[in-house]
């Protein structure tokens, strides 16, 4: 009888344990007055927000000015030009928490927080890449704007010349510039880009695609940002 | 196709501007500078000379390869001259890049530049070449003798856009391309809501039709266009908007030697005037919403102001977009100069690139230079990257040739090299050359322009977010601004190096102290050495 209730409560401890855990993974618990992810999305352009999200990546730091890659586990944030000294900009590693206070904005398309500051919390978390593949082309790829995401088996198209990628969007860069290059998903074709300011020329993602050949298939990664449709900013690109 | 989305790097200017406070040290620290340059007798073709050139183009490969193939037309006719180029998209960087490398005293040899950016590399000492001298030395210089192409003669220069490179009475600079800014207009949208476009643009008509515009269905479509987005009024450049509305009504910017005049009542009014447009939903500009023409183009902004240089984004027949393609609209694009308060006087700015010599130690390598930049002044050049935009070459012997005059009468012959809207707005510049003006030029001159663009985005944002903008706002508004861009620690020098003038009292006092200090050691020195001696003997 012992073993069978000592089991029994083995059994209660590991599922709520489990359960706990479960929910964790997929909840964020917002501090008071903090926004949820749809509370945030709900908002109208121009309003106050204030969010709780982890660093994904950052993009730039100038004039105390930092423009962050941020997500929590229902979607992502792009904090375009957050008040950050140079100190602090150095603390903002992937996974870092992080208290924003906003405004909401939209900037061709994109749904940013403009103008906010932050302050730093405790936790920690890094998003899984989405698996986008079987999204892109469809109306449900905006829900996923600024996230963090995969793509697997795209293929590289040519550019306009035949090049497999271009320095900026009209080849007339350098390198060090924005790279540009084009991948089939499916049946529809969408341009990539490697941004300078993300990832520079030094750079792993830089020069796998530096290197890419037409017709290469490929597994990319990257955040879904937005110019005017779907404009994603690549982190890693594999070619298979 | 992406135009650019590197919003953060037009902020950069600010920065620059701390970077720039401390140029004088920099360029000067651990060194004498470099000599005064000094024309030689003649440039020595018997040697090698590499110089670099950094240029600017508008994220366009067009403007590029315009720029290698001037490259390497110069270096068929100067085999001894090697030019390496270095392409930028953005003034701002530029500016950054040669505040870093003065400092390093590894500045390029020929660079594209604001007038205002040079007078900031002014504050080092001989950084850049005084032009001057090279302008009309009978050999090397405008037309000269000794050239080996056929470069104009200073008076085939466009005297105006000559005397818009002079900084402190010293030419610094060489004109390379000029523009203004055009009002694209959405035609169908104007007369749709039953207005028809005047001859002369007003801020009166913009504003009326632009509030016109924002009726909406009960479903929140707005009536105009049957979309949910309509911001019928956007400006691209709200400095240049600040800059020429002031000047519109004779408010105050700045005194020629650097005064700084633009915290005003006329300004308190223009931006009152803007902020009621804003609540109306009838105005935004680009760092709020984004390019004027992918609106414009959308059929979601009715007056869509943005350079000359940036016309063949506009329209339905543009070569360039940047939306996709079913979202664009058929719609007639009419080109208008900036709207005006008084239409028998108008204004509008005077922009577009100039091109500076940096000086080096070696005055045959400065030569090699100047040469180069000239060779941007011959009609090659100067025709070829005029059509690539709404520019206008800098020089009548360009402007007036056979070449130029049969590019201007093909307007609308196809979408691409002959684009309406692209000539039109490069004729509109042709015809209000006139009319066109440019703000002093001092150390600090490019931070008051970024001041009087800041002025109208917080009051645009203020608004939008609904909050009060009032006689204290304004205050506040003006002091920080004028904190942020340090407008109020500047001196009002101008350019050059600073005179210190007098000593103040107290510190003539120490030094006298410190000096006497030394004397009374000397003194006791000496005293102490015949002492000794007096004891030995």
């Amino acid at each position: 009888m012992k073993k069978i209730l000592a089991l029994v409560l083995a059994a209660i401890i590991a599922l709520a344990v489990f359960a706990g855990c479960k929910k964790t993974d997929k909840q964020d618990v917002k501090s008071e007055g903090v926004m949820t992810y749809a509370e945030y999305m709900a908002a109208e352009i121009d309003a106050e927000v204030v969010i709780e999200a982890y660093v994904q990546a950052k993009q730039s730091w100038w004039d105390n000015k930092a423009t962050v890659y941020t997500q929590d586990k229902d979607g992502a944030y792009f904090l375009y030009n957050m008040a950050c000294s140079e100190a602090d900009y150095a603390k903002l590693v992937p996974g870092t928490k992080i208290k924003v206070t906003g405004h909401k904005a939209e900037w061709a398309g994109e749904i940013e927080i403009a103008d906010a500051t932050f302050e730093i919390e405790d936790g920690s978390y890094i998003a899984p890449a989405f698996d986008a593949t079987a999204v892109f082309g469809t109306d449900d790829l905006i829900k996923h704007m600024n996230e963090f995401f995969t793509v697997k088996g795209a293929v590289v198209e040519g550019m306009d010349d035949g090049a497999a990628f271009w320095y900026s969007w009209d080849n007339s860069g350098e390198d060090g510039s924005d790279l540009y290059f084009k991948v089939k998903i499916g049946e529809n074709v969408f341009t990539f880009t490697v941004e300078s300011y993300l990832c520079d020329a030094t750079t792993e993602v830089y020069g796998a695609v530096k290197n890419l050949k037409v017709g290469d298939t490929i597994d990319v990664e990257g955040f879904l940002y937005w110019y005017e449709g779907a404009n994603p900013h690549i982190t890693k690109v594999t070619v298979k | 196709m992406i135009k650019g989305i590197k919003r953060a790097s037009a902020l950069a200017l600010f920065t620059l501007m701390m970077l720039s406070a401390l140029l004088p040290l920099a360029a000067c620290h651990g060194s004498k500078g470099l000599p005064e340059f000094e024309v030689p007798e003649s440039f020595d073709t018997s040697r090698q000379y590499e110089i670099t050139f950094w240029a600017k183009n508008d994220t366009n490969i067009t403007q590029v390869n315009i720029y290698k193939k001037a490259i390497a037309d110069f270096e068929a006719l100067y085999p001894n001259i090697k030019v390496n180029l270095r392409l930028y998209t953005d003034y701002g960087k530029i500016y950054n890049d040669v505040i870093t490398n003065i400092s390093t005293g590894t500045t390029p040899n020929v660079c594209i530049s604001y007038p205002d950016h040079i007078a900031t590399y002014l504050t080092g000492k001989n950084i850049v070449v005084p032009l001057d001298g090279l302008y009309t030395d009978p050999e090397y210089g405008l037309g000269g003798s000794e050239l080996l192409f056929d470069s104009p003669r200073i008076d085939e220069v466009v005297p105006q856009y000559i005397d818009e490179c002079a900084i402190g009475g010293v030419h610094y600079a060489l004109p390379f391309m000029r523009s203004t800014e055009a009002c694209y207009i959405n035609k169908d949208l104007v007369e749709k809501l039953g207005y028809e476009i005047p001859e002369v643009l007003t801020w009166d008509f913009v504003w009326e039709v632009s509030d016109a515009a924002m009726e909406k269905d009960a479903d929140g479509n707005f009536l105009v266009n049957g979309q949910k987005v309509m911001i019928p009024f956007i400006y691209k450049s709200t400095d240049n908007m600040m800059i020429q509305m002031l000047r519109q009504t004779g408010g105050g910017y700045s005194t020629e030697d650097g005064e700084i005049l633009i915290f005003n009542d006329k300004t308190k009014e223009l931006l009152y005037s803007i902020a009621e447009h804003v609540k109306k939903g009838s105005f935004s500009t680009f760092k709020i919403s984004s390019y004027p023409g992918n609106f414009l183009n959308a059929g979601q902004c009715i007056f869509a102001i943005d350079s000359t240089a940036g016309a063949t984004w506009m329209g339905t027949d543009a070569n360039h977009h940047d939306i996709a393609a079913d979202k664009i609209i058929r719609f007639e694009t009419v080109v208008k100069p900036i709207p005006q308060f008084d239409t028998d006087d108008p204004m509008m700015i005077s922009q577009g690139p100039s091109v500076c010599v940096f000086n080096k130690k070696d005055p045959q390598e400065v030569m090699a230079s100047w040469l180069f930049a000239q060779f941007l002044l011959t009609n090659d050049v100067q025709i070829a990257y005029s059509q690539t935009e709404g520019y206008i070459p800098v020089t009548t012997k360009a402007r007036e040739s056979g070449e130029y005059l049969e590019y201007l009468s093909l307007k609308g012959a196809d979408n691409d090299l002959h684009y309406s809207v692209k000539i039109e707005a490069a004729e509109l510049l042709i015809n209000n050359i006139g009319n066109t003006f440019i703000t002093p030029v001092f150390n600090g001159s490019a931070s008051l322009r970024d001041a009087a663009g800041t002025l109208i985005e917080n009051v645009t944002k203020s608004v939008r977010r609904k909050e009060t903008v009032d006689e204290t706002y304004m205050q506040k508004l003006f002091s920080d601004v004028n904190s942020l861009y340090r407008l109020d620690q500047r001196s009002s020098e101008g350019v050059g190096r600073k005179t210190l003038g007098r000593l103040p009292g107290t510190s003539v006092a120490l030094l006298a102290a410190l000096a006497g200090a030394w004397v009374l050691i000397g003194t006791a020195f000496v005293f102490t050495k015949v002492k000794k001696k007096r004891k030995k003997s």
